[in-house]
């Protein structure tokens, strides 16, 4: 690991001045340590957030619920009202990691993890994540991991998020200070890019902008569901995820939120595959319409074109299991 | 750069003059000289560095010890000693719960974390009710003890020893 410096941040303005200035925030480190271990991250100070009072869960006026960007993931999955009115939040958290990690992982920092593309990992190799402009060897290498959407001919990564993909699926907004004190909320969506052709440049934020918390909407109801398929049966990273939350009206589907994990650089969700869903009665022929849909544009680049077959039996069978469970 | 950080571990104090790139496991291990906690990957993959900190297991080996000033510490020497065992170490003796041993510390930590965290009626991702009960079945426990391997592949005595001392036997 490179020499950094350190230092404790004594309140939320203190974190983005330090960060604006050139500090890399600290908060469960989980990920941010295990780079800077390998040096595939080198920051030269550190700004330790752990300290602020950011690790509540409150209700908000509109009867959703404000999630402190410090609240650990285990607290998060554990807490009653999540397991109650948002399961598959809960669900997404408790199929990531292991008990240890989500002990000390927070929701900011889940939102800003990287990706575990090996190439990026390797200082040996060309990234152009890590090193912008040396080439990505993931296209034609070991890339059985790695996105089938979403990816351009400059970076194939994936986020590597459960918690992001639920968060999506129940539209979450991020709530963000920066450091001119002002402080503003964006829809979740809006937090990650695409790789397109500055891949190093992974989400909306600023120089300096501190994530103090995530805003769920008020509680949508009906089924929740989160699919995770993986090379093993725990602690791994999803090869194909889905999380759902679908309401049955007199035989046919009112509502669908459906997002996706371990397929694209960022949480993945498509209206028209809600559209197509929405208003129809459950069937393998609609429930494979929308499967046509999303994968309409999947690329597979060798080692991973297993996941379009995959992508499309998971969201059938979650699909299948939620209407069951609903009805 | 050198910091100045206070530890609370197994009930005394630890005065730490460190670079902060010290991790809580290295402090731990190689200026305070517990060496019961082992280091295996060192990236958070194997769990055998797995410490109790405010009452909440982690691994040490991906944390900075000036982030934990003030902190409370448990590592396998503040849960028994020769003699003295908890019940849980008993337990792994009396099913084999190890060959080698090496990452025994951190399965025992680990473990005696996560028992407390099934009396708070915690669930896990293989539990089938989220808000229910989760009685402590062999998937429970390999489920809620994945983040700890063992190389050789006691499993079975692992999970017999923790289901046995969670149920307050001897058998």
């Amino acid at each position: 690991m490179r020499a950094f410096d350190y230092a404790r941040a004594t309140s939320a303005t203190d974190a983005t001045a330090k960060a604006a200035a050139g500090a890399t925030i600290i908060a469960g480190g989980t990920n941010l340590l295990d780079l800077m271990k390998l040096e595939v991250m080198a920051p030269e100070q550190i700004v330790d957030i752990n300290r602020l009072d950011m690790n509540r869960i409150e209700h908000t006026e509109s009867g959703g619920l404000r999630i402190g960007a410090l609240v650990t993931n285990s607290d998060l999955a554990v807490h009653p009202v999540v397991r109650r009115d948002y399961a598959v939040l809960s669900r997404a958290l408790l199929a990531g990691a292991s008990g240890q990690l989500r002990n000390k992982a927070t929701t900011g920092g889940n939102l800003l993890q990287r990706t575990r593309c090996g190439y990026f990992y390797d200082t040996a190799m060309p990234c152009n994540k890590r090193e912008p402009g040396t080439g990505c060897q993931a296209r034609d290498g070991f890339n059985r991991i790695l996105a089938i959407l979403g990816t351009s001919e400059h970076c194939i990564a994936t986020h590597p998020s459960d918690m992001a993909v639920a968060m999506r699926a129940l539209d979450a907004e991020v709530e963000i200070e920066s450091a001119t004190g002002i402080a503003r909320t964006i829809p979740l969506v809006d937090l990650h890019v695409l790789p397109g052709e500055t891949p190093h440049i992974e989400t909306t934020l600023d120089e300096g902008d501190l994530i103090t918390a995530v805003i769920l909407p008020p509680p949508p109801g009906g089924v929740h569901r989160y699919r995770k398929v993986r090379d093993r049966s725990s602690y791994a990273f999803a090869l194909v995820s889905v999380a759902a939350v679908l309401r049955i009206e007199s035989g046919k589907i009112a509502s669908c939120a459906l997002a996706f994990g371990g397929l694209a650089p960022k949480p993945w969700r498509v209206a028209k595959v809600e559209d197509a869903l929405t208003g129809q009665e459950p069937s393998p022929e609609i429930f494979d319409k929308a499967a046509d849909i999303l994968l309409a544009d999947a690329k597979g680049y060798g080692a991973n074109d297993f996941k379009i077959p995959l992508a499309r039996r998971t969201l059938k069978a979650v699909l299948r299991e939620s209407v069951e469970a609903a009805q | 750069m050198s910091l100045h950080t206070t530890l609370w571990i197994n009930g005394e104090t630890y005065a730490l003059d460190a670079d902060p790139r010290t991790t809580l496991l290295d402090a731990i291990r190689d200026h305070f000289n517990l060496t019961g906690s082992k280091k295996g990957c060192d990236h958070g993959q194997c769990g055998a560095c797995t410490m109790i900190v405010n009452g909440r297991r982690i691994n040490s080996c991906l944390t900075l010890a000036c982030m934990h000033d003030g902190d409370e510490i448990t590592t396998i020497e503040g849960l028994g000693q020769p003699g003295a065992m908890s019940a849980l170490q008993e337990a792994f003796v009396r099913h084999d719960g190890f060959q080698c041993g090496y990452c025994t510390p951190g399965q025992v930590c680990s473990a005696t974390a996560m028992l407390e965290e099934v009396s708070q009626g915690w669930p896990s991702h293989v539990s089938e009710d989220l808000e229910g009960p989760a009685p402590l079945s062999e998937a429970e426990i390999s489920e809620r003890m994945s983040g700890n391997l063992c190389r050789c592949s006691a499993y079975p005595g692992i999970v017999n020893a923790i289901r046995d001392a969670a149920e307050g036997g001897t058998t």
